[in-house]
């Protein structure tokens, strides 16, 4: 018995990182924020750079609660739909050569979305990561972290539910 | 409008996020607040469809729910949101404006409860509506 060759690590780092770019690019509102994505294997950690359009108090000055709020949302949606992409672009389903936001599979749709305002958010980068606690055919649950100089001091969390696209075919 | 609600206006709308979004306060008045905020296609999170994100919806209702606990008659001297719950009911139409309406129903010594509606164009229809917990600080 032998063993299929393994992918050259630079073929798989292209098709994952090229496949996450067309699904960030892609979204306009991520592009406003200026959130960008940061991937170790399929983890994903979403960064908001600080810039003063973010702010929301200027006498503090703190980050806009709405801000916050789309950067969790936001990390959440691009979690989920690269976990829900992840399986058909290792195995070639999805032509990874030619991708734009229409050869990709819709976004999951947002249904509800709490958000716990623990501290107020720095003038400084933010970061955020999500966790899928469940994902159905249909429905997922989400709860996204998000933290500035500590990773273990969140300034918000948030938990949401999401409508899964439907599957092709 | 009262001089006391066009200061309001002024202040709301030159925070930062709040003007970058194009937002606009309407009315203020007891506890009530309505703000607009217009269509941009910067402001889209699904390309298919050109439906606005709900991130965007967020930070129109996060500011309409603050806004409104600074106007309640209690008259407190600064808020921060504790806690924001948003439903989204259905896509905004794209193209169309979306209104926020918040009313901040109670108010205690250190927490003030708040809810709000979003419309588009569809005035008859809700887009999403929201249920906020917001902290009430004391003059010094």
């Amino acid at each position: 018995m032998s063993r299929p060759k393994p992918e050259p690590v630079q073929k798989i780092k292209q098709r994952r990182d090229g496949v996450l770019r067309a699904l960030v690019e892609g979204v306009p509102y991520i592009q406003f924020l200026g959130i960008q994505f940061e991937r170790r294997g399929d983890e994903l950690t979403g960064v908001m750079p600080f810039k003063e359009e973010l702010i929301g108090n200027p006498l503090l000055p703190a980050l806009h609660g709405g801000a916050t709020a789309a950067f969790l949302e936001m990390t959440a949606i691009i979690t989920l739909s690269w976990a829900y992409i992840w399986e058909d672009m290792e195995s070639g389903a999805l032509d990874v050569t030619k991708l734009t936001p229409e050869s990709l599979p819709r976004l999951p749709k947002t249904i509800d979305f709490t958000v716990d305002y623990l501290r107020s958010g720095l003038p400084r980068d933010g970061y955020a990561r999500a966790r899928i606690n469940r994902s159905g055919r249909r429905y997922a649950s989400v709860h996204v972290e998000a933290w500035q100089d500590h990773r273990d001091r969140l300034f918000a969390q948030a938990t949401g539910h999401f409508l899964m696209p439907g599957r092709r075919g | 409008m009262t001089q006391k609600n066009r200061m309001a206006q002024q202040f709301i709308e030159a925070l930062p996020h709040a003007k970058a979004l194009g937002m606009k306060l309407e009315m203020l008045d007891e506890g009530v607040a309505q703000i607009a905020m217009p269509y941009s296609e910067k402001l889209i999170g699904d390309p298919k469809t050109g439906v606005i994100h709900g991130g965007a919806v967020s930070a129109l209702m996060d500011t309409c729910c603050g806004a409104a606990v600074m106007s309640h008659p209690s008259n407190p001297h600064g808020t921060a949101t504790i806690d924001l719950r948003i439903e989204y009911l259905r896509a905004a139409t794209p193209g169309q404006r979306i209104v926020t309406k918040a009313s901040c129903y109670h108010v205690t010594r250190s927490v003030a409860f708040v809810r709000a509606t979003a419309r588009d164009e569809e005035e008859e229809s809700l887009v999403a509506t929201a249920t906020g917990t917001f902290t009430v600080e004391a003059k010094r």
